[in-house]
């Protein structure tokens, strides 16, 4: 007995909707046998992981500064990857976009009025697109692979983000702690809903960017431009669009979103910088992407969902003294079986007998 | 032991588990399959090794206990690709992630535990009855030689394992008709098979011996390079060594010079550290990572090379047609 696969004469419609919620199910069902293993109830794990960041106003809030950043980041890659350019370093554009956004309130403290949040967050911009383009450059001028490029730059921003908060960035005034100066008022991202919890800004640019790259990529020449040089460049060059430059349209965008990910995260959830600002949001948001079918508005609700194995995670800690490592596995998990189901959109299962009984069908 | 010597050493160590994954990626590569996992499989191979040797007391069985587990996170990523056809790309990285994830689960036992480290070829072999302690002497003799005597012959066994795979694979992808047939398969999937080759069985077993190698490259790290257990301890290891396959443009010897090579910056950046020279450590500890953009741009610049070692196949999901 064993099985083979037959290639769809189209694409499944069903399994194209259906795929993200059987590779949440299949990830619900293995939670639940992680659970098991570690000596806790599965119903408890799962309700504590999944259910009770949902019943209150302030985790609610929580769920929405921790998604803001993974949609952020997922909007742009799924322009990255529908265009088949693997842009795998977003946690570096991440950072360095919080770094070029932090560069007022830092280093010029005083410099305090309505303009310096939009200027922050254009310069957070920028900053993650400059660092975004340095594997588009090298992948246009060079052929060098943007994976690899993109993934070693990441290490290189959290050691530059590390030196700036330890050196020359470190508040004078902070007893020796590895952290920049507290971000006057003027810098700090507001509270969406002050009367009613703590979430940030960083949300609404989510929700904003997506609905945009959505209308960019399914309704305007530029989208199909996307979609047609990642399923077949060759077709795309017949039809006059240039590779490269959909390179660097794909990782500055991208890089950009990262940026302004990261710089609303400093700006808006933190208040200051320190060694470490992400929880790996950029590698998160690579699942987060996928999980979303690389459809933006797909992408939002994806975005929730990795947003709560976060909370989720920090909860059973408290509360089941589980380690907040499993959220990681849920997410890896997740991932691993998104790609599996996305299988059964171009092709069927079939069983078979054995070698012979394949051959007579 | 001259200061010479111990450096020789110290890059010899850094550059094992570099080229132990680089070579196992390397037959996979030359199969037509590109496993982004290894940096997943590697830090399994380590939590587990340690964990194996931790528990059992003996750093052989954690040895062992980390190619497992290397093959077996393998085979998870060889049933998704090859099995039902999904993106290479997204699946490796996939098994990265997850082996990330797993390993710190895993390791949160074991952290601050006390390791157990390898012993070098000589100290083991004296156990060996009868044939052991000569052997032993005429090695402890041996690495008298000054500067390269301790370089080649007071190395723990896993050294001598990684030179040897280098070796071995050359001579197997470019002497034997079973690499050939590898080869082909990587070149050109649909041809392989029409020729009646077992294509999905041959990729199974080229990324089977990369998940071997993978896992041994983190057992090496955390039982010989620093005996301990830290969250994510490869640190982009084996994301170096995916970069060193392109640096060695597919030529198993050439990946001797690349492994040596980034071991030589770990370790100069480690000892530039120490003397402070008051260049920021963070910057140094960058290096590797900066040298790795450096060397991917340089060699790619050489496109006619790297176009004709490139295996043809390389990422393309096959599906034997009936």
């Amino acid at each position: 007995m064993r099985f083979e696969l037959v290639k769809r004469q189209q694409h499944s419609k069903l399994f194209s909707a259906l795929s993200p919620f059987l590779a949440l199910a299949l990830t619900l069902v293995c939670g639940a046998l992680i659970f098991a293993t570690q000596g806790k109830s599965p119903v408890d794990g799962l309700y504590t992981y999944f259910v009770e960041p949902l019943l209150e106003v302030w985790s609610l809030h929580e769920l929405a500064i921790k998604a803001a950043p993974l949609i952020l980041i997922a909007v742009g890659l799924s322009v990255c990857f529908l265009s088949n350019n693997w842009n795998i370093g977003a946690e570096g554009q991440f950072i360095m976009g919080a770094i070029a956004g932090s560069i007022l309130p830092v280093m010029f403290p005083t410099f305090q009025n309505g303009f310096v949040l939009p200027l922050m967050l254009i310069m957070g911009m920028l900053g993650g697109a400059a660092y975004a383009g340095i594997p588009a450059l090298l992948k246009t001028r060079f052929g060098t692979n943007e994976i690899l490029t993109s993934l070693m730059l990441v290490y290189v921003a959290q050691s530059f983000l590390d030196w700036l908060t330890r050196g020359p960035w470190r508040d004078p005034e902070g007893n020796n702690f590895p952290l920049t100066r507290r971000f006057h008022p003027d810098a700090v991202l507001p509270e969406v809903l002050p009367s009613s919890g703590s979430a940030h800004w960083g949300i609404v640019f989510a929700v904003v960017a997506a609905v945009l790259v959505w209308f960019m990529i399914s309704r305007t020449v530029k989208g199909f431009e996307v979609r047609v040089l990642g399923a077949s460049p060759r077709a795309g060059r017949f039809a006059g669009f240039s590779a490269k430059r959909m390179v660097f349209f794909a990782f500055l965008l991208s890089g950009a979103l990262a940026g302004l990910a990261g710089i609303s995260e400093a700006a808006g959830a933190i208040g200051y910088l320190q060694p470490v600002i992400s929880p790996g949001y950029g590698f998160t948001a690579i699942i987060v992407a996928f999980l979303g079918r690389l459809n933006p508005l797909g992408i939002v609700a994806a975005g929730l969902v990795l947003a709560l194995t976060y909370l989720g995670g920090e909860a059973a800690q408290i509360s089941l003294g589980l380690s907040d490592k499993v959220a990681r596995v849920f997410q890896g998990m997740l991932l691993f079986f998104v790609l599996g189901c996305d299988t059964l959109i171009h092709y069927r299962i079939r069983l078979v007998r054995d070698a012979v009984a394949a051959r007579v069908s | 032991m001259l200061i010479a010597e111990s450096i020789l050493l110290t890059i010899a160590t850094a550059a094992t588990p570099l080229l132990l994954a680089a070579i196992g990626e390397l037959v996979v590569e030359r199969s037509g399959v590109l496993n982004l996992g290894v940096e997943g499989m590697m830090v399994m191979g380590a939590v587990c090794g340690f964990g194996a040797a931790a528990l059992t007391g003996s750093p052989w069985i954690g040895m062992l206990a980390a190619i497992l587990a290397g093959i077996l996170f393998s085979l998870l990523f060889g049933f998704l690709t090859l099995s039902i056809a999904t993106n290479q790309v997204a699946t490796g990285l996939s098994l990265t992630l997850l082996g990330l994830g797993l390993s710190s689960m895993i390791g949160e036992a074991f952290v601050g535990s006390p390791g157990v480290k390898l012993p070098t070829l000589a100290q083991g072999i004296v156990e060996v009855p009868m044939i052991g302690s000569p052997i032993a002497g005429l090695l402890g003799t041996l690495s008298g030689i000054p500067v390269v005597g301790p370089l080649l012959f007071a190395q723990d066994p896993i050294f001598y394992i990684s030179i040897a795979l280098v070796v071995g694979v050359a001579w197997f992808l470019f002497r034997t008709r079973a690499g050939l047939v590898l080869r082909s398969v990587g070149d050109n999937h649909a041809s392989a098979h029409a020729l009646g080759t077992n294509v999905i069985g041959i990729r199974y077993l080229a990324v089977m011996f990369g998940g071997a190698c993978a896992g041994l490259a983190g057992g090496h790290l955390s039982l010989v390079y620093t005996p301990q257990w830290v969250e994510n301890m490869t640190a982009g290891r084996g994301w170096i060594a995916l970069a060193l396959v392109v640096f060695a443009s597919w030529r198993p010897l050439r990946l001797l010079a690349g492994a040596y090579l980034f071991g030589a910056v770990s370790i100069g950046q480690l000892h530039a550290q120490a003397l402070g020279l008051g260049i920021p450590t963070q910057l140094l500890s960058a290096l590797p990572y900066l040298a790795t953009v450096l060397v991917l741009v340089l060699i790619s610049r050489n496109r006619r090379l790297t176009m004709m070692n490139t295996p043809a196949s390389l990422g393309q999901p096959f599906v034997p047609d009936r």
